[in-house]
C-alpha cells in the first residue's frame, strides 16, 4: 500500500463515532448528510432508489440543510447541478446504468467546465439484454470522460469515500468530478455494521467549501462560461488544447490528493483505506489476481484459503480506477511473475474485462513479460464466490508454465 | 398590454421604439440613459437579425427590472454561437452556454443553488433567465422545459423563435409553419414544403402547465416586448416568453423587413400576440388592420413554392384557416377593429 505524508500530521483525536447498522445506500446517503452539500438533484433508478429516498429523508428530517430537485431526468439531474456548482454550491447526486447513459451529455461536460460534482454511481449492468442488477458496465462504458472514478469494497468504506471525495473534487490541483462507485446489489443493499463519523470532525476535515473560484456564474464576477472555442484558426487550437492539458494534469494530480485525503482520514478518524491499490497477501507471491469492488471480499478469503495450502498467491485490488493508478501497479507488477484479471464487466472491443484491457498497458511498460489472462464474472448480479476465486487461482497459477489464453475465463458461465 | 399601449395622439408612431419625447418614467428600457447593453455590439449576428433584436431588448428589460442582479443560461444556437466567439462576449451579465437540450434544468439549477445560500446568509437574490431558439426549446429541450414548468422553478425562459435550426443551415424544427421550404421538408412533391398537421405551439403546452406568466412577443413591437419581460421579473416562479424573430437567411427576406415581417405575422393573425396567467388567457394584443395571410407570406422565399405559375390556392387557404382560428381563439379582432 502506497502512503502519502502529510505537511502537518494531525493531532485532534476524533469523537466517539456512533456504530450503526446500514446498507451500502444508507451509508451512501450518511456520507452525504456529513459532507454538508448546498443543493442535490434527484432522479430514482434501481438499485439507486433507496439512497436518494434516504437523502430525501434527511433533508426533510431537517438533518441536512439542502436544497433538492426533483428532476424529470437524468439529463436534467447533472444540468441541475451543473447550475448550480457555478453559482457556488456544493453539489451531488446518484445514477446507475440507464440512468448514466441518458446523462451522458452534460456528464462529458462535467469534467469539461471542472465542476467538483460528487455522484455515486450504484453500479448496474448494461441494458440489453434487460437487467436491473449489478455489475461494473455502466462506470466503466464512461471511464474515459475524465472523471475522477473510485471504487468501494465495504459499506463502511462508501461512507468513508463519499465525505473524502467532496475533498478530492474540490481540491484546487483537481477541481473534477468524482464518482464513488458502489457495487449495486451487493453493496447498495449489503446491510452492515459502520461506525459513523462526528459531524464536527468531518467539517474540521472539509474545511471551507470553494467549488466556483475558478469559473462561475456570479454578478460580482461576470464571465461568459463555456462560449465556443477550437477550430483550425487563430488561437483556436492552441487554446484548446491547453484547456484539454489542464484537464488532464488535474486527472493525474488526483492521485497525489487521493492518497493525501486518505492518510488525512486514516490520522483523524483511525481508518485506512487503500488510496489507489491495495496488496493483499502479494509479498511472496509468485502471482496475484487482480480485482474491483465489492467482490473482492470472497477474493481474500480464497487467497487466505490458497495461501494455507502452500500456493504462492496474492491480491492486487483497485480502488481509483479513473486515472489509472499506473505507478502504483508497476510497484505492485514489479513482485510477481503472472497475473489473473477478473472483471465485473465486458469490453467488446478486445474481448476481455475492461479492467485488463487497461492494466495489458501498465503491463506493457514494466518492461518485462508476465503473462496475464482476463476473467469475467458477476455480470447482471451474479456471484463470484470464493469457490471461482479458486478456480481464477488455478488457471492464474498455470500461466506460470503454461502459455496465457486469449480468450476470457467467463467465471458465471455454467452456473 | 393594452393598457400600457394606450394611445396618445402627441405620439409618434405607434410601433416607434424608444420614444424621447416622453418623460423619462415613461420612455422605453432602451431609450432610458441607464441602458445596459446586455447583447453589446460586435458580435456576429446576421444582417437584419431578429433573434439579435429580441435577446438585446428582452435581456436589457430583464437586467433593468432587476437592477443588473441578472444571470442567463443560453441554449445552443445561433444566439450562443454569434455572440460568444471566445475569446469574446457580447454579454453584459454572467452568461453559460450550457447545452443545446439542457438550458431550463441549467437555469433550475442556477435559482436552486441562489435560493439556498441566501437561505444560508452566504448570498444576494439574484435573478435566472434562461434562453433559447425554437429548436432548443421546442425540440430536444422540451423535457427540461416541461420539467422546469411543472416544478414553478423560478426561471423566466424566453424562447426567440425563427421557425426552424438556422444554426445548422436551415432545417426544419416543431416550429416550422406548415408549407415553409426548409432544408429538410424541400418544396418537393405532392405535399411540399413542412407538412400540416405537425409541430407544436409551445406557449399554449407552457399554458396547460398553470405557470404564472406566459406571454407571446414579435420584434415588431418591442415596447410591448420590454413591457412584458418587465412584468415577468416582477413575478417569482416559471415564466414563458416566447418571441417571434423573423430570419432573414432562413425566411428568405431582405435583412430591412425583419420589423415588418414579424408586424405582418401579428397582423394578419398567423403568429397571436397575448398574455396569460395561470393557464387563461388575460389579454391580447390587437390587430389593428387585419391582412391577408398572402401578404405574411408573399414577401418570403420560404414560401415561393406558393406563388409559381399555378399559386396553391389551397394551401394558401389552409393556412388563412390556421390564422383565423388563432384570432378566434386569442380573441385578435377584440375592440379597436369590431
Amino acid at each position: 500500500m502506497t502512503t502519502a505524508t502529510l505537511e502537518t500530521p494531525i493531532q485532534a483525536k476524533p469523537a466517539k463515532q456512533k456504530v450503526m447498522l446500514v446498507e451500502g445506500n444508507e451509508a451512501a446517503a450518511l456520507g452525504v448528510a456529513l459532507a454538508r452539500p448546498d443543493m442535490v438533484a434527484v432522479y430514482p433508478i434501481t438499485p439507486q432508489s433507496s439512497l436518494v429516498e434516504h437523502v430525501a429523508k434527511l433533508i426533510a428530517d431537517g438533518k441536512m440543510d439542502a436544497d433538492i430537485v426533483d428532476a424529470e431526468g437524468e439529463h436534467s439531474v447533472l444540468s441541475v447541478l451543473q447550475g448550480g456548482a457555478l453559482a457556488g454550491a456544493r453539489t451531488y447526486t446518484a445514477t446507475c446504468g440507464p440512468g448514466l447513459a441518458f446523462m451522458f451529455e452534460p456528464y462529458f461536460r462535467t469534467s469539461g467546465m471542472r465542476l467538483p460534482i460528487v455522484m455515486s454511481i450504484v453500479t448496474r449492468d448494461g441494458i440489453t439484454p434487460q437487467s436491473v442488477w449489478g455489475g461494473h458496465q455502466d462506470a466503466m462504458t464512461v471511464r474515459e470522460v475524465g472523471w475522477v472514478q473510485v471504487y468501494c469494497e465495504t459499506v463502511q468504506e462508501v461512507l468513508d469515500t463519499t465525505i473524502m471525495a467532496f475533498k478530492i473534487a474540490e481540491h484546487h490541483d483537481v477541481m473534477l468530478p468524482v464518482n464513488i462507485c458502489l457495487d449495486g446489489n451487493y453493496l447498495s443493499y449489503g446491510t452492515s455494521r459502520v461506525e459513523l463519523p462526528n459531524q464536527e470532525d468531518v467539517d474540521a476535515f472539509m474545511g471551507a467549501k470553494d467549488v466556483n473560484w475558478h469559473v462561475a456564474l456570479d454578478p460580482l464576477r461576470p464571465m461568459a462560461v463555456d462560449p465556443l472555442t477550437g477550430g483550425s484558426g487563430g488561437k483556436g487550437p492552441s487554446t484548446f488544447v491547453r484547456y484539454r492539458k489542464g484537464q488532464c494534469k488535474g486527472m493525474q494530480n488526483s492521485l497525489r490528493v487521493i492518497e493525501e485525503i486518505h492518510e488525512e482520514w486514516a490520522q483523524r478518524f483511525g481508518r485506512r483505506f487503500a488510496p489507489l491499490v491495495e496488496e493483499y497477501r502479494l509479498d511472496g507471491a509468485d502471482y496475484a489476481i487482480m480485482t474491483l469492488g465489492s467482490m473482492t471480499g470472497a477474493a481474500k478469503d480464497a487467497i487466505d484459503e490458497a495461501r494455507d495450502a502452500g500456493r504462492k498467491v496474492g491480491l492486487i485490488k483497485i480502488k481509483t480506477f479513473s486515472p489509472f493508478p499506473i505507478d502504483a501497479l508497476l510497484k505492485s507488477f514489479a513482485k510477481i511473475q503472472a497475473l489473473g484479471v477478473v472483471d465485473r464487466s465486458v469490453g467488446f472491443r478486445w474481448n476481455c474485462g475492461p479492467m485488463y484491457q487497461e492494466t495489458m498497458g501498465v503491463l506493457y511498460r514494466l518492461g518485462r513479460h508476465i503473462p496475464s489472462m482476463s476473467f469475467i464474472g458477476g455480470l447482471a448480479g451474479a456471484d463470484i464466490t470464493v469457490g471461482h476465486f479458486h478456480r481464477v487461482i488455478e488457471a492464474t497459477e498455470k500461466l506460470l508454465s503454461n502459455p496465457a489464453p486469449i480468450e476470457p475465463v467467463w467465471l458465471n458461465e455454467k452456473d | 398590454m393594452s393598457a400600457l399601449q394606450t394611445v396618445k395622439f402627441y405620439q409618434t408612431g405607434t410601433f416607434t421604439v424608444g420614444n424621447r419625447l416622453l418623460a423619462p418614467e415613461e420612455r422605453s428600457v432602451q431609450a432610458n440613459m441607464q441602458r445596459t447593453n446586455s447583447l453589446n455590439s460586435g458580435h456576429r449576428a446576421c444582417q437584419g437579425c431578429g433573434e439579435a433584436l429580441g435577446a438585446r431588448y428582452a435581456i436589457d428589460a430583464a437586467m433593468n427590472a432587476t437592477n443588473r442582479q441578472l444571470i442567463a443560461a443560453n441554449a445552443t444556437g445561433c444566439l450562443e454561437v454569434f455572440s460568444t466567439p471566445y475569446p469574446e462576449t457580447s454579454w453584459q451579465i454572467p452568461w453559460i452556454h450550457s447545452l443545446f437540450g439542457n438550458t431550463a434544468a441549467v437555469a433550475t439549477g442556477i435559482a436552486a443553488a441562489i435560493k439556498i445560500k441566501k437561505q444560508k446568509g452566504q448570498g444576494q437574490d439574484v435573478r435566472v433567465v434562461a434562453q433559447g431558439g425554437d429548436g432548443g426549446t421546442t425540440d430536444i429541450g422540451f423535457g427540461c422545459l416541461s420539467g422546469m414548468f411543472e416544478r414553478n422553478d423560478d426561471v423566466l425562459y424566453i424562447c426567440y423563435d425563427n421557425g426552424g435550426y438556422m444554426n445548422t443551415g436551415v432545417q426544419r424544427s416543431s416550429a416550422t409553419p406548415s408549407a415553409a421550404r426548409t432544408a429538410t421538408t424541400m418544396p418537393l412533391g405532392p405535399e411540399p414544403g413542412n407538412p400540416f398537421g405537425q409541430g407544436k405551439f409551445v406557449p399554449a403546452i407552457a399554458m396547460a402547465h398553470e405557470i404564472p406568466y406566459v406571454a407571446t412577443a414579435t420584434v415588431a413591437d418591442l415596447r410591448d416586448l420590454e413591457n412584458k419581460v418587465t412584468k415577468a421579473m416582477g413575478i417569482r416562479g416559471a415564466r414563458y416568453i416566447h418571441i417571434l424573430v423573423p430570419c432573414p437567411l432562413g425566411w428568405g427576406t431582405a435583412s430591412h423587413d425583419t420589423i415588418r415581417m414579424a408586424r405582418l405575422a401579428k397582423e394578419t393573425g398567423v403568429f397571436p400576440v397575448f398574455e396569460a396567467e395561470y393557464g387563461e388567457v388575460k389579454s391580447a394584443l390587437a390587430i389593428r388592420r387585419p391582412l391577408p395571410v398572402e401578404e405574411y407570406l408573399r414577401p418570403q422565399k420560404r414560401f415561393a413554392h406558393l406563388f409559381g405559375k399555378t399559386p396553391a390556392v389551397a394551401t394558401i387557404a389552409r393556412i388563412q384557416a390556421q390564422a383565423d382560428k388563432n384570432i378566434r381563439r386569442y380573441g385578435l379582432l377584440a375592440k379597436e377593429v369590431a
